[in-house]
């Protein structure tokens, strides 16, 4: 109660007041200026598109500089992103510059999952800076940021309208990232082909409901430029690393046998628009965008997930610090009951196995001694056999001895005989 | 004497002969040609590859016709999984008298899905229904009145965006190579500078090379040619692939009318050699391979087919009848699939049976040891 009523009257004392003298605090923003040069900028390029549509080469020449960049080869099996980073200065001004490139997106035949490493890696960055911003000891001022502030579009210059796997990569990256469409290699389509075709990808994104970035027109300074370059989108650019002399200038061009395309020429690509709307006017407000509404969209969306509440159900705010130790509790809790549950399993499944090897013993023993018994079995039918073929053998040599005697008898009467009929006939 | 004479009487001879040996055949090409002008030509071309490149814009182009018209562009969202569709249109042209019957076999929708697995199957599809339709044609009774619908040449579009081809690319070739020409393109080549064309053109051929496609080929000219000839002949072969504009309107150049295409930067002109190779693709095309292409087509790629044809069905017989059969004329009605099966069963469990008991038997022999 008595914090709202403070508030009241603070409130209402806020009174407009007007200076006597110069007192000097206009030079504010200077000093945030010369803080922040000290310091140095940051700002990170998601570029994605497929192979070959000119990538590495508007990068090159947006930044006029030649960042290494080698070929890439169609046949990649996925979409991985290569992040680099580079030091970059003007003036006085440091500006670390991060390009992350898509490679091998739009390559292979089945593309419904090229999307997801980009949302991945997104996320990431995000993930991170949450993370350092959760710690104890925090070193945000310090830490390198390496969320996405930008992801540039190529749209591949059909001349019909979006690919399916670009309106499909659009809708997922939207709500995390600013995106701005651009038609890459315009040099291929004419005037009149070039309007038809901005103004069916614009209706095609508008009724998909995808949200791009559009320039801010609330601050006055550049609110009419701004206007009148959200009509111009996407823009259609051509990108060159080599000079061609034209006039008795050597300008960034590309040379072809039926005339010139000069990358500077507003009335050949759009690409100095790009360059005023990127670099020029908008990038500190890309990073504002970046922070304030995706990273937090990002942040709510995380915590949430977590469990964590704005307020609790009687509507007192919650403290993130009893909400955080409320969860741990649960967390080590669940782990406990986890372990003890998976320590049950595995006495169970050592018992069971003990159990089964002991019945297998078992079993074993068993045979062993069914099998000794036979043996023995066999062992003795075997001698009974021999005893009784032995029996069989002394019988079978006592009849012969037997036969033989008789044998012999019998000759010995035989021959007795004939001498007794002559000693008869004698007589 | 009589030498004398008959000496004379063979030189009178020799002058009427000279008259008779003109028997006249050399009119042969005359007659063919004739006969060709009035039974007239057809020629089926295909054209393949992702939306956007330019292929209505090209045939428009080659045929100085407009075949397309009013066509009804499908949005990114409903192209999301699209199917490949096969759309034929046929036109009947004339030109000094020659009637051509052109039949363009368009298919929308090949390579504008997200998942393009098999994208190339409904195509393959319809080449094959093609074949089988002139092989039973062919073998039917009353062969008077044969329709050829099989595809004479399929032009393949390769994004000129790219730094080569694409695994969709390959893939499609691939399986294709067999069944018909396959003249591979690049399309939009005014979005190339010519440094930039030759290492694209050196940098496809190579990859074609190394992944064995086979691409159509064109015929060795003749020795007896003129010089000439040869070396336009050497000249079109080196600039494979044909880099292509096509385009649907007419704009003045130098108080001529040719078809162009006008930027802010300058005028692209189709027919300039300089430009592109549309001429030379024309020409190839339409003036000088077009029957070499069907000829191709017939003799090699429909006899492919109808050999394999042949063989599966022959191959199919011997399986079931388990005997040498000669030709046959018609298929014979298979045999119990089901029976056969169990016959094979049973045998191999017979089989697993005797070895049991071979191994019982052993052990034993080996106890009683």
């Amino acid at each position: 109660m008595d914090a709202t009523d403070i508030d009241k009257s603070s409130n209402e004392e806020k009174r407009n007041l007007s200076l006597g003298g110069h007192v000097g605090f206009d030079s504010l923003p200077d000093q945030l200026v010369s803080k922040s040069v000290a310091q140095g900028f940051c700002f990170n390029i998601l570029c994605v598109g497929e192979t070959g549509v000119g990538k590495s080469t508007l990068m090159n020449t947006l930044f006029n500089t030649m960042f290494e960049n080698d070929e890439a080869s169609h046949y990649q099996n996925g979409v991985y992103l290569r992040p680099r980073t580079y030091d970059l200065q003007e003036s006085n001004v440091h500006l670390k510059l991060t390009i992350v490139d898509t490679v091998g997106f739009g390559d292979q035949i089945n593309k419904e999952q090229s999307y997801k490493p980009i949302v991945d890696y997104i996320d990431t960055q995000f993930e991170n800076y949450l993370q350092e911003e959760l710690k104890i000891k925090r070193a945000l001022f310090n830490c390198h940021d390496t969320r996405i502030h930008i992801c540039l579009y190529f749209i591949a210059p059909t001349g019909h309208s979006l690919k399916s796997l670009d309106l499909v990569t659009m809708k997922k990256l939207d709500s995390k990232v600013n995106i701005i469409p651009i038609i890459a290699k315009a040099d291929t389509i004419s005037k009149s082909e070039l309007h038809k075709f901005k103004i069916k990808i614009m209706s095609e994104l508008v009724s998909n409901g995808v949200q791009i970035y559009q320039f801010p027109t609330d601050d006055e300074a550049v609110t009419e430029i701004n206007a009148s370059m959200n009509a111009h989108l996407p823009f259609a650019v051509v990108g060159s690393t080599e000079e061609v002399k034209v006039g008795n200038k050597l300008v960034r061009a590309r040379q072809y046998p039926w005339g010139v395309v000069q990358v500077e020429n507003e009335s050949h690509c759009d690409f100095v628009k790009l360059r005023e709307m990127l670099i020029r006017v908008n990038m500190e407000d890309l990073r504002e965008q970046t922070h304030a509404r995706h990273y937090e969209l990002y942040r709510r969306c995380k915590l949430e997930e977590m469990g964590f509440k704005d307020t609790d159900p009687d509507s007192q705010p919650f403290s993130l610090q009893e909400t955080y130790e409320a969860k741990r509790k649960e967390f080590m809790g669940d782990l406990q009951h986890k372990e003890e549950e998976m320590r049950q399993m595995f006495v169970n499944k050592v018992k069971e196995t003990e159990a089964e090897l002991k019945e297998k013993e078992r079993e074993l023993h068993d045979k062993f001694e069914h099998l000794k018994r036979m043996h023995q079995e066999e062992k003795r039918k075997v001698e009974e056999k021999r005893r009784d073929l032995e029996e069989e053998m002394n019988a079978f040599n006592r009849r012969k001895v037997a036969a033989e005697t008789l044998q012999a008898q019998s000759l010995q009467a035989a021959s007795q005989q004939p001498l007794k009929k002559d000693k008869d006939k004698k007589n | 004497m009589t030498t004398n004479i008959r000496y004379k009487s063979r030189l009178v001879k020799s002058a009427l002969e000279q008259e008779k040996q003109y028997v006249g055949f050399a009119t042969l090409p005359n007659q063919v040609h004739r006969k060709s002008v009035k039974k007239g030509f057809d020629f089926t071309l295909m054209v393949a590859g992702e939306s956007g490149l330019g292929k209505s814009t090209l045939v428009n182009s080659l045929f100085l016709t407009d075949l397309y018209k009013d066509r009804k562009m499908l949005n990114a969202e409903e192209r999301i999984n699209q199917t490949v569709e096969i759309i034929k249109h046929t036109v009947d042209i004339e030109e000094k008298g020659v009637k051509l019957k052109l039949t363009i076999v368009d298919t929308p929708g090949f390579g504008d899905a997200v998942n393009n697995t098999e994208c190339w199957k409904p195509i393959t599809d319809y080449i094959d229904q093609q074949f089988e339709q002139y092989f039973r044609d062919e073998s039917g009774l009353n062969r008077k009145n044969i329709q050829d619908n099989r595809v004479h040449c399929c032009l393949y579009f390769i994004p000129p965006f790219g730094h080569g081809l694409r695994p969709v690319d390959v893939e499609f070739m691939k399986a294709l190579h067999e069944k018909v020409n396959v003249v591979p393109l690049i399309s939009k080549a005014d979005c190339l500078t010519p440094g930039e064309m030759k290492k694209l053109k050196d940098r496809v051929k190579e990859e074609i090379e190394k992944l064995g496609i086979k691409v159509y080929q064109f015929p060795d000219c003749d020795s007896d040619e003129d010089e000439e000839f040869k070396q336009q002949d050497k000249e079109l072969k080196e600039s494979t692939p044909f880099a292509v504009i096509g385009s649907n309107t007419v704009v003045d150049v130098k108080g001529q009318r040719v078809r162009g295409r006008l930027y802010p930067w300058g005028i692209v002109e189709v027919e300039n050699q300089s430009h592109c190779d549309f001429v030379k693709l024309r020409n190839m095309l339409i003036r000088t391979h077009m029957h070499d292409l069907k000829d191709v087509t017939c003799d090699v790629h429909y006899e492919n087919y109808r050999a394999q044809c042949i063989q599966h069905m022959t191959s199919k017989l011997t399986q079931d009848n388990r005997i040498e059969s000669p030709l046959p004329i018609l298929p014979l009605p298979t045999p119990d699939v089901e029976t056969e099966k169990l016959i094979k069963m049973k045998d191999e469990e017979l089989k697993r049976m005797q070895e049991m008991l071979q191994k019982m038997q052993q052990q034993m022999h080996d106890q009683e040891q």
